[in-house]
């Protein structure tokens, strides 16, 4: 039997030899096999190659260990930050597997805690606006604050400083003197923040121990958009009311999601099959401006192709070319299966670098609940 | 969590509060161990939070061993994750801010 490199060489030369071989190379997967682990190809009508392989022993008969390495994992992962604008984000995570990066979104869009306000006492609404319509918009108006330093309520125990956030909204329209109204719009800016705790604590079972500065810090509790029309109303009208911030999760309610959504895709590349020379190669130039371009000049002039991210608009068309008659075995759309282009839209509550650092902590502690009870 | 049913090398594990999220992330794992012959999951009704797991191993170790050691990677995983992230997300601040122009 061969000598190994490892333990887990000298095994499958042992499994897959028969005389004696005097070298052991690390066995390739044939380039067909390879290309249908790495890549989803896009057909004119559907995809192929869709699922990811993941049985350690897919490749036994080749020699080939397909069983979780962190070594590979380390050696291949890397992440590219792409652009961060304001509260959205998009990085690509490449190296890893779907499981994980749809594990990670599910938890960016459900499971990362927030405050939002769950209950609204209304003292008095004579505006047009329904109180539970008024109470719901409330609801979504996404509110600054570090779901970090709150803990959550348990059911119908009393409201202190360290599980919720108080606003109050306390707003009459009347007539200007030169006749113009006052207030006819009520914007998310007339929210105040209680700190103190709230004003009616005998009604709203809730009693501050402390100002509430002393647990969220000097920055306090505020709205992270100002501008957010609540309600409308006519001269007389008024809306009192105070509302409720408690910490909760995007499962049960999506007020409580911190983002606008969390997604990703798969890295596009445009794959020549053969050599498309001549008339032929300016005609798919043509097709695909500025994707595929000519090279060199006179007959065996040939076509190339560009970096797909940069002509995203035309991929579908790649696509449909693919099937077609002329294009078909010339040209292919695929997506690689390990390279996720991931997009954060934060709704401003937290940053979006915070968020996914934040999901991925999650998903840990998920890992320890389950360990604790093994 | 329970373990519902099962010898050594076979058991289900209801994994309470939990959904696909950490299920099929520990089903890729726990695909990837060599000698865990059969994984896979289920969650029997939608509207109930549990999901069960089910796991038979070759023999060479326990199924509790297996999801042990899948947690585990999983968490390691997560750790390289994260600490890659931080890095390139730093890398990118500095970038950005030298690039800054009024």
């Amino acid at each position: 039997m061969g000598e190994g490199k490892s333990g887990r060489a000298s095994k499958k030369q042992k499994a897959a030899s028969g005389p004696s071989p005097q070298y052991v190379e690390e066995p390739v997967l044939p380039e067909n096999l390879q290309q249908q682990q790495d890549y989803v190809t896009c057909g004119d009508a559907l995809n192929y190659n869709v699922s990811t392989a993941d049985s350690a022993q897919l490749f036994a008969a080749l020699g080939i260990d397909n069983s979780w390495s962190f070594k590979k994992f380390k050696k291949d992962f890397r992440v590219v930050i792409n652009w961060v604008k304001g509260m959205d984000m998009e990085f690509e995570l490449i190296g890893t597997s779907p499981a994980v990066a749809n594990a990670l979104r599910r938890i960016l869009i459900a499971e990362v805690p927030t405050m939002a306000i769950e209950h609204v006492f209304l003292v008095n609404n004579t505006s047009i606006i329904a109180d539970e319509v008024l109470s719901h918009r409330l609801g979504l108006v996404p509110i600054r604050a570090d779901p970090d330093l709150f803990e959550s309520k348990a059911g119908s125990e009393r409201s202190t400083e360290k599980t919720t956030a108080i606003f109050k909204l306390d707003i009459r329209c009347t007539w200007r003197p030169d006749k113009t109204m006052a207030n006819e719009k009520v914007m998310s800016a007339e929210l105040k923040w209680l700190p103190g705790g709230s004003q009616m604590p005998e009604e709203t079972n809730c009693q501050f121990e402390q100002d509430q500065r002393e647990v969220v810090g000097p920055e306090g509790v505020s709205l992270v958009h100002e501008d957010i029309l609540l309600a409308k109303m006519r001269p007389g009208q008024e809306i009192r009311l105070e509302a409720h911030c408690m910490k909760g999760t995007g499962a049960e309610h999506a007020k409580w999601s911190p983002v606008a959504t969390a997604w990703y895709r798969l890295q596009p590349e445009v794959m020549l099959l053969k050599e498309v020379e001549g008339a032929q190669a300016d005609e798919l130039a043509a097709e695909l401006p500025g994707l595929v371009t000519v090279q060199g000049s006179g007959a065996s002039r040939k076509a190339a192709v560009g970096d797909a991210r940069q002509h995203e608009k035309l991929l579908e068309k790649v696509r449909r070319l693919s099937g077609e008659e002329t294009w078909r075995g010339c040209i292919e759309l695929r997506k690689r299966k390990d390279h996720f282009i991931y997009t954060i839209e934060s709704t401003g509550v937290l940053r979006p670098e915070q968020l996914f650092t934040r999901a991925i902590d999650i998903l840990v502690a998920k890992c320890d609940k389950l360990l604790e009870h093994l | 969590m329970t373990v519902a049913t099962g010898a050594d090398t076979g058991a289900t594990f209801a994994l309470e509060d939990e959904d696909h999220t950490l299920a099929n992330a520990l089903r890729f794992l726990l695909n990837k161990n060599p000698h865990v012959s059969f994984v896979g999951y289920s969650i029997p009704h939608p509207s109930e939070k549990v999901v069960n797991l089910r796991i038979q191993t070759t023999g060479e170790l326990t199924a509790v061993e297996a999801l042990r050691q899948a947690c585990q990677s999983l968490k390691q995983l997560c750790g390289h994750m994260r600490s890659t992230f931080t890095e390139a997300y730093e890398q990118y601040e500095q970038t950005q801010g030298s690039d800054e122009s009024p």
